[in-house]
């Protein structure tokens, strides 16, 4: 997968995961494809839920020691 | 996205550091979902947009004893359980830290940041004697009016 930007948002707490997420795929343009590490276990539904309701689209999910990386395509 | 946007407006009655928080964390949530966000602070919840500093301003006897008696700014509030006299809310701040969540005056930052809209309520304002230089920069000062006009087209309203 080519990924445009990546952002790290391991260790940080809610709201922290979600902000980074949307001010980073603000500077993507559409059909680019954001990477977002977190340890946030809530964000397995927050992430999924805010691409649903804003158009983007997740491309991938995964979830290994503890980190959860997300793929988001911009719409 | 060309679509008007959805609005949040949230009122923010309360002066508990706990409920300040969980009405800024959803402020900026919505912030990351493209709303429009207000917060209206009204009465206790006008502690949060205090300034940590004295500014010196002319008051009477009554706005003197309020302001002593207030907290100074969000870092100052107290917890709305488990206060303990002001023990409670080092304790939340430590666990705060501890699980790297964002500490309320952080939150306030991060919510202008995201140009959530930080309105003092006039009315309630001058009730409890503080003035507008007493209170951070970037706010706006209203009425029930200017409230219900972005409320009434609103798809998240609370009242905190």
């Amino acid at each position: 997968m080519n990924v445009a930007k990546m952002v790290d948002a391991k260790g940080l707490s809610c709201p922290m995961p979600l902000v980074k997420t949307k001010k980073a795929i603000d500077e993507l343009t559409s059909g680019q494809v954001l990477e977002v590490q977190t340890t946030d276990k809530g964000a397995k539904n927050d992430l999924a839920a805010w691409a649903k309701v804003s158009g983007h689209k997740l491309v991938d999910m995964k979830e290994e020691n503890g980190v959860l990386t997300f793929w988001i395509e911009k719409a | 996205m060309s679509e008007k946007k959805k609005k949040t407006t949230i009122i923010l009655f309360s002066g508990d550091y706990d409920k300040a928080m969980a009405a800024y964390i959803i402020a900026n949530g919505a912030a990351a979902y493209d709303h429009e966000v207000t917060i209206f602070h009204t009465f206790w919840g006008l502690n949060a947009l205090r300034k940590e500093e004295q500014v010196p301003v002319k008051k009477g006897f009554l706005e003197k004893m309020f302001a002593k008696m207030m907290p100074r700014g969000a870092d100052k509030m107290g917890l709305s359980r488990m206060n303990f006299a002001g023990v409670g809310p080092k304790l939340i701040k430590h666990v705060i830290k501890k699980h790297n969540a964002m500490p309320l005056p952080q939150l306030i930052e991060m919510a202008k940041e995201q140009e959530v809209k930080l309105v003092a309520c006039q009315m309630t304002v001058d009730l409890l004697g503080l003035k507008q230089e007493e209170l951070i920069d970037g706010i706006e000062f209203a009425g029930v009016a200017a409230y219900l006009a972005d409320a009434s087209e609103g798809n998240v309203n609370l009242f905190i």
